[in-house]
């Protein structure tokens, strides 16, 4: 893989990090409301996804959204700004952290009920095909969704209607707080695609160029042969289920166990054994400024004008 | 005037916005090869073709959601619940995705989509099958509600829901599917948000909406027998309301009787009831009476089913006591 690309796939997930790291200090003082829902740790899944789509690609996911949106090139700005509830936020201050959206970038949200981005998916890829684009839609979810309805209902549509799509299970092992062996009788996720019947993968979603290989030919699949795939990725999330969840359910030794392979260390080792120490301390520097700035513009903008309250209501 | 059957104007409707705008489809149970749990899309698929016209699985929160999907990425979906009894399991995407995604995206999203299908009580459809759900949809700012009852305004109403912008939820009746009346066969539409007066009097406001209009035009005939002349107003349109309409009547009659098929408890005519009793308290000369569906499920027998349900019976006694 050219350095380039190496260089990019870190900068992508380092700035997801750092993004987020801020978001939870001012949620710690207060400066966010509701809930937040970090992504912290499982960056390579969506940057490696991302890396792979072609701009006229759609995403879609559930309501731990920051990492989507920033990884398929959301402002950092923008993404800040909608945190602390402002007018120049992705969302215009209507959505908040669950509810990010980008629709210049393809980035379709942001849902925040369990499962229901799922059938929606497909309803995206239909319209690819009605709409000729040669499009395919990536839907992300967690594992906390294969038990739901509308996930049986989306992928059984999407197989029998052959939809372009491929749904990511971004598995974190636990539901909330409830681990997995006790969500699911099977530790294989993938495994639920073979009823519908739809392919299947299972992929470390802590390594980036795993990810990238395997999404790329999920994606191949549903562009060139109108194939569904359903992908469990095994990742791990490093904070709690929200910033209101002290993850007391796990042990220190599990968490330290995920992050001795953490992918961003993993993946900036491996530039600076490349000798391009100087370019990812580069960088590093250009991400800090970059969301240090976000949270003063975020800070600097103005909530919405109470005078707005109606917008963006009807047609 | 032509006149034709209510499923007949629903085809007519969604058969010229087909072939007038390529991005409109229908999909849901039992649409394509079966023409439609009710005949209403007889014929459609084989003028359209699967991919406009599409047969789904009985999956209603999968095809509910597919059809908002679609409809975020430009197309224009129809989709048909076969009863809105069923439409529960997909509530969550038409309360919390279609009539959010405008919202939360900041209008980032569009989601132009029309939900129908038939609402309310038939001939004994006992108790899981006759459900009054206008109110859970009334309820969800976000949304149009239309609950037409003629079938000029079935079908004007559903090529407006269909051109749209908006998420629109529209309510039919099974019991009304094969009622004939007059049809213009040129173009027309019928505009979103406005009730029409269908009998003009100053003794008394009778509100309606849906198919209890046909009941509300029998209780009005014989109203006018006794003498009494009732101004009678068919909604049409529960979201948004023609306020205008209901305070322009209630200011000429001071009397007002509300007639829905739903419960009493929580219920649009209930909101109805507040609205008036707010903005025309000094036109009141009468509580306002609203007649309900009594608050118990539905059974099964037609000697229960019928005591349930608005009676003529019970309309006429309602308006008597606002006379009084």
């Amino acid at each position: 893989m050219d350095q380039d690309t190496l260089a990019d796939l870190y900068r992508r997930m380092l700035r997801i990090r750092r993004f987020e790291e801020e978001a939870a200090r001012l949620y710690t003082e207060r400066k966010i409301g509701g809930f937040l829902h970090l992504y912290i740790g499982q960056e390579a899944v969506a940057v490696g996804a991302v890396s792979v789509l072609e701009e006229k690609d759609q995403m879609i996911t559930a309501y731990r959204c920051h990492g989507h949106y920033l990884a398929r090139g959301g402002s950092a700005r923008a993404g800040m700004a909608e945190l602390l509830g402002r007018e120049t936020g992705c969302s215009k201050g209507r959505g908040g952290s669950m509810h990010f959206y980008d629709a210049s970038r393809n980035f379709f949200g942001g849902w925040g009920i369990i499962g229901a981005q799922i059938p929606v998916a497909a309803g995206m890829a239909f319209a690819n095909i009605v709409n000729e684009t040669g499009g395919v839609v990536l839907c992300f979810l967690g594992d906390g969704a294969i038990n739901i309805g509308p996930f049986h209902e989306g992928l059984a549509l999407a197989s029998l209607w052959k939809l372009p799509v491929v749904y990511i299970i971004e598995n974190n092992y636990f539901a909330m707080g409830t681990p997995l062996e006790k969500t699911a009788a099977t530790d294989d996720l993938s495994i639920r695609a073979l009823g519908y019947p739809m392919a299947r993968d299972t992929v470390d979603g802590h390594d980036i160029f795993k990810v990238r290989s395997c999404i790329l030919d999920a994606v191949r699949r549903a562009r060139d042969k109108r194939q569904p795939t359903l992908i469990e990725a095994r990742t791990y999330r490093y904070r709690g289920h929200s910033m209101a969840d002290p993850a007391t359910y796990r042990t220190k030794a599990d968490v330290d166990e995920w992050r001795s392979r953490d992918p961003i260390a993993t993946l900036g080792s491996k530039i600076d054994s490349l000798g391009l120490q100087s370019i990812r301390e580069k960088i590093d520097a250009e991400i800090e400024a970059e969301i240090l700035d976000a949270v003063t513009f975020a800070e600097e903008s103005p909530m919405p004008d109470p005078a707005t309250v109606g917008d963006y209501v009807m047609a | 005037m032509r006149e034709i059957a209510i499923r007949d104007a629903l085809k007519e409707a969604m058969t010229e916005e087909m072939d007038r705008d390529s991005r409109v489809f229908l999909v849901g149970e039992e649409v394509g090869a079966y023409n439609g749990a009710y005949k209403c899309s007889k014929g459609m698929l084989d003028r359209f073709g699967p991919q406009r016209v599409i047969d789904s699985p009985i999956a209603e929160n999968g095809f509910a959601g597919f059809g908002i999907g679609a409809a975020m990425l430009g197309l224009r979906p129809i989709v048909e619940f076969m009863t809105f009894n069923f439409s529960l399991i997909a509530i969550d995407q038409i309360l919390n995705t279609a009539a959010k995604a405008r919202l939360m995206s900041a209008g980032q999203l569009e989601c132009p989509i029309v939900f129908r299908g038939a609402g309310g009580a038939a001939y004994q459809l006992g108790a899981q099958h006759a459900n009054s759900f206008e109110h859970f949809y009334a309820y969800t700012p976000g949304l149009i509600v239309l609950a037409p009852a003629t079938p000029r305004d079935m079908k004007g109403l559903l090529k407006s829901a269909i051109r749209n912008d908006n998420p629109v939820v529209f309510f039919e009746s099974e019991l009304t599917y094969s009622l004939k009346g007059e049809v213009p066969e040129e173009e027309y539409l019928v505009p979103i948000g406005k009730a029409d007066l269908k009998r003009e009097g100053s003794d008394v406001t009778i509100i309606t909406w849906s198919k209890n209009v046909f009941l509300a035009l029998q209780v009005a005939d014989e109203l006018k027998e006794q003498g009494i002349a009732a101004d009678l107003l068919d909604l049409r349109s529960l979201r948004p309301l023609d306020e205008d309409a209901i305070l322009t009547s209630v200011a000429k009659t001071h009397r007002v009787v509300i007639i829905q098929e739903q419960h009493q408890v929580a219920s649009y005519g209930a909101y109805l009831s507040h609205l008036i009793s707010t903005k025309a308290f000094d036109e009141l000369d009468a509580p306002v009476e609203l007649v309900s569906s009594l608050e118990i499920p539905m059974p099964y027998a037609k000697s229960l089913e019928s005591v349930i349900l608005p009676s003529k019976e019970r309309c006429i006694e309602a308006v008597m006591r606002v006379l009084r």
